[in-house]
């Protein structure tokens, strides 16, 4: 059977909905009866909680509840570690501290809720947050790493003695020894700051217990909703069938919407349990920038010993990690970190130490890249300056370090973030590097271009880097396909859905499998009633896992449409194949079934069913990878720097990826363009910025700015094929990759247009401010003031 | 808190109601007339994700009053698709897999409307700067530009 719809441009089913308004987003549920809660939130991001005074709130007008900590009694706990730390790590050290639903006696970081107030409108609700009085007294916060390790520093968990939440390493070869051979050791101190995800929908929440009918329903803008089920029925002593979450169209999650619990999911639930009627939040975007988990904070002591032909002998990376205020999410941001510092290279030697910090910020958890890009930042920027030490090109330098295509499976010695052995399951480096350079034009570029441009005064640089992303990890996904007596095929996975086309791409794989046209495959994700096993949609694992999942749920029907088929034609299953909703003869097409017909004798109504056979054209399967599929590529790009504004125009971009098999190149070229997008604000826009007392300076759309139509450019994508032997479909996660090379691609290109300046950039983001200042530092060391 | 009668046509459909003047036309669209197409991402004029048209001119109506919009014309994202049939735009938006997770795209689609209402063939700098006010995070903002060049190359939104 020859595949009609994967691997095509298929346009996505679910977009007629999403274009018309008539696509389901959390805070379009509106219940009879629904009420409306609002946080009150500290204002400092370290204080103690003297006492909180709410009586006056309770007898506005118009508020049904007044919550804090204390009203919660038992059921105030603390939220449930959501990723333990690696078993397999010797010699580590782990601190774990969760989340609490409403602060009871300390606060431990900007804008952690101190109570919730629910009413009949949010209006009223956000009125009688102004009724509270809280006595706060303040503490100073800890936010610079260094500073938060040194003796004396203030404590966000003071029983622990110092903030060090996590400390461990990991050794392949001996570095030591490695650096004693080398030719040359480049060595930087390199800082990657905090960003947001910054999804255009912010988080909300509708809970709402039934008591007439026992059931509490949660809409969730969650990427997780079959955890949340079953950790909020255990939290709050619920059979898990009595508890169903919905995640329904989600505006974006990013990583931030994995989170379990944030502390608005426990209160609002266990709020709707006390009164009764439904209760609906969401997240203003203010509260986005302070109460929705972040990431990328990194203060890396990293070095590379190579010899002077540019080969690397091994790399070194200590660095501290920021965790925020609590580490629920365990170590899967540093572990990326350490695995993605390998990237494609061969690294015979590699050190690597990290030491995770509790701060008063918000909790640190994945976003679009969750600790890969600092890895491949960190890396590309130290053979950068290798190169330039050397005299050497930089595809070049590259180029003698790729792993070759032979080599692989890789086991590079060190345990990833799904604690298994980091092995690269498969990879052809080499071209994704010649594609890129060659599509960007490089040689040219260089020889020719670049020469000219600058002769007449302008900054334009050129860059060229190359990353791997470790995707697809287990533990599993599941899927049930079902043949309707319509004829209609109707599909359930355990995954949400946040913009990535699964709808339309897990679709093809079943219209294919059942040879139905995709139309007539309807697929329900993300709601605990139509299937709750699996655990989410994260780490680039939706096209790897799930749809391997739906792919074995899919052939088990097709096996199950042979078998009664073959019966009811009375023809060998040999014979017959499906297409155009039929099961047919081969040879004799007039000598056919309808799906749909055949289904209703799958479940016929009278009559005697044979022992040992399941009713209906239905199965459920599931699928769990070994371990990981990895994902590589190679991006280029050339810009251009106005140095009297510092603004830089990004004039072409390049982005050459292998995923594997491609299910639908629309939608991947899509993934892969927003992914960029996001890596470009990482680069040279966004930036969390704090002061002294960890105040956030700048919680708005307008303050922090993410990429606008003007700031990204077109992008060309281009593609390898190098198929993962560890599924069948050979799928490799793409949602990430995108994001990943961008910000060291950016410094490359950067220091290449300013090359007569002899910048070098070793922190991320930059913007047009900072680059004024690092060139300004750069021409004083210079003329040796 | 005061409440006023306003008669305002929406989507073509005259509609009576009475609004509080605190009311925002965001909230009256969602709230009072179940239009839920058109999305709160920021109230506070930022993303552009509630922008609707107002009297042919695109607004973000989380900064419009509803009391304001008494007498004139709303165009929301549920008014864009005749009969069933999907306008131009919103098809060039479905072959150029210019939509993601769709929470901005009822904003790109009425900006992107208003643009070639003003402007039957804009370049694509024109492009970029209407879309400004709009901001996606899944897209990269290319696929929305190509849909809508494809709609310009076709002689403009129907």
């Amino acid at each position: 059977m020859s595949p009609k719809y994967v691997g095509q441009r298929i346009s996505r089913t679910e977009d007629p909905r999403l274009l018309t308004g008539q696509a389901l987003f959390v805070d379009d549920v509106n219940i009879p009866g629904m009420l409306h809660a609002a946080f009150l939130r500290s204002d400092y991001a370290h204080a103690r909680l003297n006492s909180i005074d709410v009586s006056a709130a309770r007898s506005r007008p118009g508020v049904i509840a007044v919550y804090t900590a204390q009203d919660m009694g038992d059921a105030w706990q603390h939220g449930p570690p959501l990723v333990i730390p690696p078993p397999t790590i010797q010699n580590m050290v782990f601190h774990t501290r969760t989340q609490v639903p409403l602060v009871k006696d300390k606060v431990r970081l900007i804008g952690e809720p101190l109570a919730v107030v629910i009413a009949e409108s949010r209006y009223i609700a956000e009125d009688a947050l102004e009724d509270i009085i809280a006595d706060l007294q303040p503490l100073e916060a800890v936010g610079d790493l260094e500073r938060a390790l040194r003796p004396g520093a203030p404590l966000v968990h003071e029983e622990l003695g110092s903030n060090l939440a996590a400390h461990f390493f990991q050794e392949k070869g001996n570095y030591k020894s490695a650096r004693q051979q080398a030719d040359l050791v480049i060595q930087k101190r390199i800082l990657i700051d905090r960003g947001i995800a910054a999804a255009m929908e912010n988080r909300g929440i509708v809970a709402h217990w039934d008591p007439k009918s026992q059931r509490l329903t949660l809409w969730d803008t969650t990427q997780s909703p079959i955890p949340i089920r079953n950790g909020l029925a255990g939290m709050f002593g619920l059979a898990e069938h009595q508890v169903r979450v919905i995640a329904p169209f989600v505006g974006g999650g990013f990583g931030p919407k994995i989170m379990m619990f944030y502390a608005e999911e426990m209160v609002l639930t266990w709020a709707t349990l006390q009164i009764g009627r439904p209760i609906k939040w969401i997240e203003d975007r203010r509260e986005n920038f302070y109460a929705t988990t972040q990431e990328r904070g990194q203060v890396h002591d990293a070095e590379m010993a190579l010899t002077s032909d540019g080969r690397i002998l091994g790399v070194r990376d200590s660095f501290l990690h920021d965790t925020g205020a609590y580490d629920p999410y365990g170590l899967t941001i540093p572990l990326n970190t350490q695995c993605h510092v390998l990237g494609p290279y061969d690294v015979p030697n590699y050190y690597a130490e990290t030491t995770v910090v509790f701060t008063n910020r918000m909790i640190a958890t994945p976003v679009r890249g969750a600790g890969r890009p600092q890895g491949v930042f960190v890396v590309e920027r130290l053979l950068d300056l290798a190169a330039r030490k050397l005299d050497m090109d930089r595809v070049e330098i590259r180029k003698r370090n790729l792993l070759p295509p032979d080599v692989f499976p890789y086991n590079n010695q060190i345990i990833d973030q799904a604690f298994a052995p980091l092995v690269l399951d498969s990879g052809n480096y080499l071209p994704l590097l010649e594609q890129a350079a060659t599509r960007i034009g490089y040689q040219p570029f260089i020889r020719e271009e670049q020469p000219r441009l600058r002769a007449e005064g302008k900054h334009v640089g050129i860059g060229v880097v190359m990353f791997i992303e470790t995707t697809g990890v287990g533990p599993y996904e599941g899927a049930r396909v079902t043949v309707e007596a319509s004829g209609r095929i109707s599909v359930a996975t355990g995954v949400g859905t946040q913009g990535q086309g699964h709808f339309t791409s897990f679709a093809q794989i079943v219209a294919d499998q059942l040879g139905v046209n995709i139309r007539d495959v309807e697929l329900v994700t993300g709601d605990t009633a139509e299937f709750h096993w699996g655990t989410g949609t994260f780490a680039s694992r939706g096209a790897v896992v799930a749809a391997n999942a739906i792919h074995a749920a899919a052939r088990a029907v097709r096996g199950k449409i042979l078998r009664l088929a073959s019966k009811v034609l009375e023809a060998p299953e040999e014979e017959l194949e499906l297409a155009d909703g039929q099961v047919r003869v081969a040879d004799m097409p007039e000598k056919s079934i309808s799906l749909g017909k055949l289904a209703v004798l799958a479940n016929p109504l009278r009559g005697a069913v044979q022992p040992g056979t399941e009713p209906g054209l239905e199965a459920t399967d599931y699928f769990g990878p070994q371990y990981g599929a990895t994902a590589a590529g190679a991006h280029a790009m050339i810009l251009e720097v106005d140095p009297e504004t510092m603004m830089v125009e990004i004039k072409r971009y390049v982005a050459v990826e292998d995923c594997g098999t491609v299910l639908n190149p629309l939608i991947l070229d899509g993934q892969v363009h927003g992914g960029v997008a996001l890596g470009i604000g990482n680069s040279y826009y966004e930036k969390l910025v704090f002061d002294d007392n960890g105040q956030l300076l700048n919680a708005s759309l307008a303050d922090y700015l993410i990429a606008a139509a003007t700031e990204v450019p077109r992008i060309e994508v281009g593609h390898g094929y190098t198929l993962s032997p560890l599924n069948p479909l050979g799928t490799k996660g793409a949602g990430e990759a995108g994001t990943l090379p961008v910000p060291a691609l950016f410094a490359q290109a950067l220091e290449d247009a300013l090359a007569d300046h002899r910048l070098e950039v070793v922190e991320m983001p930059l913007s047009p401010n900072r680059l004024f200042e690092l060139l300004q530092a750069a021409q004083e060391s210079a003329s040796g003031r | 808190m005061s409440v006023h009668p306003i008669a305002v046509t929406i989507n073509g459909k005259a509609e009576y109601l009475e609004v509080p003047a605190h009311m925002t036309l965001l909230q009256m669209l969602r709230d009072r007339l179940a239009l839920t197409g058109t999305k709160n991402g920021c109230e506070a004029g930022e993303c552009g994700a509630c922008t609707v048209l107002l009297d042919g001119q695109p607004v973000n109506s989380c900064l419009v009053l509803a009391v304001e919009v008494d007498g004139r014309q709303v165009v929301t994202v549920e008014g864009l698709a005749q009969d069933g049939t999907l306008s131009g735009l919103q098809q060039a938006f479905i072959e150029h897999n210019a939509v993601q997770c769709g929470f901005c795209t009822p904003g790109m689609l009425i900006s992107s409307q208003a643009l070639l209402a003003r402007n039957p063939s804009p370049d694509e700098d024109a492009i970029k700067e209407a879309l400004l006010g709009n901001l996606c995070r899944c897209t990269g903002y290319g696929r929305i530009i190509q849909a809508i060049q494809d709609v310009a190359r076709g002689g403009g939104a129907s």
